[in-house]
């Protein structure tokens, strides 16, 4: 029979001899590799404590960004919610009244914006979409839950912190991400 | 026969078409149709006397006719030059037309501001599909784009001054349409825009369909104003007995609700069968409207995007199966999610929603 890899052995069927027919010195070998393994790096970390490290291009839970000044950056353009193959995003807009000048970035805003994260697969195609840097996909995990209630991400949850208000948080939530260079 | 037309024949990109005369370039290349159409920003077939503003829809003619076959000098727009019999056009085959139509979108986008993220016309607007189909992707442009003051054109019509490209379309659609025109172009050079006479709100019967025929986003639906995205919604043909217009709309559905009536555009973005402001702005509701069937819309646009035509909904076998009873329903989305929330009906509120509107009462 030809060969298509080079990953198949042929089994094989010769008789054992005295020394193979113990099996101790099969044992020996196994016990070599067990014990190599106890000389090696650990594969898991205590994980609580210690926190893996995350590719700057990891994607993970979304984050709703907003400016220097503290306003939101989403318009509600639609265009992730579009883009999303999951069909995870919606939103609903709002227009801005006089006086929340300093809530939102542009004369639209998102009054309503869920993530059903039982939906999404984190395949980063909303960031890609968003023409005015205002959602990402940070370096964390979307965190677990006990109800499918809590899979339902909305904008309070999504925001990141004010960065006036709050500029530590601000700085840990956006993660070590260049910022997305937008044309308006 | 004595009365038998003549017909002109005219070579467009290498095809040649046999048109009557009095035929536009443009007009010729649409009855081809395909990529060679020029694109039209400023021209309506069904408005009189519009075109020749915007410079879109330059083209080259290399031979005038078999009776003069020398070139035209310049680049002329096809919206406004008629055929003459033996005439050789050049428009996507000619590297001089496609590099003035760049220039031309450079100069359009000059004053006209990138927010089609807030837009209501994104997704339908010829200026984008103009813009993306021609040019570069970045700007030269390192100066202050012009504004203008907030005008209220009433409670139908919004006007976004800064989006205008100054195509006078509307300015004829008042003169054709309506009695009276109670807006016009004021001001000149760059200054210009539409504006009315002392902040005068636009009320004429069939002064509605400035909307349509705006080719960008500087007079849109105030009714439809950042309600939805027009991708999201869903594009039915509808009629209903209308004592003023014939009737004949594009419905623009989400679930059950009416977000928004336009005229029935056809493949080049035109409007015949105008219709009047009862049907565009006040008929709201499913139950006023016989709605046909779904809209055709062009594949390549983005308000075809996730939708599922002739889609067969499977028979549900739950009741059957379960005795007549029906499933329970193990989450009702309604009780997290905000969105789309049953007791605020976005399309019947008159203006865009503001924070009021989702406040909780």
């Amino acid at each position: 029979m030809v060969q298509l890899t080079q990953k198949a052995k042929l089994v094989d069927r010769r008789q054992m001899s005295w020394l193979e027919r113990i099996y101790l010195w099969n044992i020996l070998k196994g016990m070599m590799i067990t014990l190599s393994h106890l000389f090696k790096r650990k594969a898991t970390i205590n994980f609580p404590e210690q926190k893996r490290y995350f590719a700057p291009v990891f994607r993970g839970l979304h984050v709703l960004n907003r400016d220097e000044e503290g306003r939101e950056r989403c318009t509600a353009c639609g265009l992730c919610a579009v883009a999303c193959p999951a069909e995870a995003i919606t939103m609903e807009a709002a227009e801005r009244l006089p006086g929340e000048e300093k809530l939102y970035r542009e004369e639209k805003y998102a009054a309503r914006y869920e993530i059903n994260m039982l939906r999404c697969i984190f395949c980063g195609l909303c960031e890609d979409a968003c023409p005015k840097d205002a959602i990402y996909l940070s370096q964390t995990f979307a965190p677990s839950n006990y109800s499918r209630k809590g899979f339902i991400y909305k904008k309070e949850d999504l925001l990141i912190p004010n960065p006036l208000t709050d500029p530590e948080d601000y700085k840990k939530a956006l993660g070590d991400r260049p910022a997305k260079k937008i044309n308006n | 026969m004595a009365d038998e037309k003549k017909l002109f024949k005219v070579t467009i990109d290498n095809i040649t078409v046999e048109v009557e005369p009095g035929t536009t370039i443009l007009q010729a290349a649409r009855k081809i149709g395909g990529d060679i159409v020029p694109p039209a920003m400023c021209y309506y077939t069904t408005l009189k006397d519009s075109g020749g503003k915007c410079r879109s829809c330059l083209v080259k003619v290399a031979q005038g006719s078999s009776a003069d076959p020398r070139p035209m000098p310049k680049l002329v727009a096809s919206c406004r030059t008629n055929v003459m019999d033996g005439m050789v056009v050049e428009n996507i085959t000619n590297p001089a037309v496609l590099e003035a139509r760049d220039g031309v979108v450079e100069f359009l986008l000059i004053n006209h501001p990138l927010d089609c993220p807030i837009c209501d016309q994104a997704g339908e607007c010829d200026l984008q599909d103009f813009s993306y189909n021609h040019g570069e992707a970045g700007t030269r442009f390192e100066f202050k784009k012009r504004l203008f003051e907030l005008e209220n054109l009433g409670p139908y019509i919004q006007l976004h001054m800064t989006r205008c490209i100054m195509c006078y379309r509307c300015t004829y659609v008042a003169d054709q349409l309506t009695e009276q025109r109670l807006h016009g172009v004021l001001d000149r050079g760059d200054r210009s825009r539409i504006s009315t006479y002392i902040s005068k709100a636009i009320d004429n019967d069939f002064s509605g369909n400035m909307i349509d025929v705006c080719p960008v986003g500087a007079l849109t639906d105030k009714t439809f104003r950042f309600k939805n995205r027009v991708w999201f919604t869903k594009p039915m043909d509808a009629h209903r007995e209308c004592s003023k217009c014939n009737g004949k709309v594009h419905l623009w559905l989400r679930g059950e609700e009416v977000f928004r009536v336009t005229g029935r555009k056809d493949q080049w973005g035109e409007v015949h069968d105008w219709i009047c402001n009862e049907c565009r702005f006040e008929k709201k509701k499913v139950s006023d409207w016989v709605i046909e069937g779904p809209a055709k819309m062009n594949r390549h646009s983005v308000i075809s995007a996730n939708k599922y035509y002739n889609l067969k909904t499977p028979d549900d076998v739950l009741p059957e199966v379960m005795g007549g009873r029906e499933p329970k329903l193990l989450m009702d989305i309604h009780s997290v999610s905000g969105v789309n929330d049953p007791d605020i009906d976005l399309s019947a509120i008159e203006g865009p929603a503001t924070s009021k509107t989702f406040q909780k009462k």
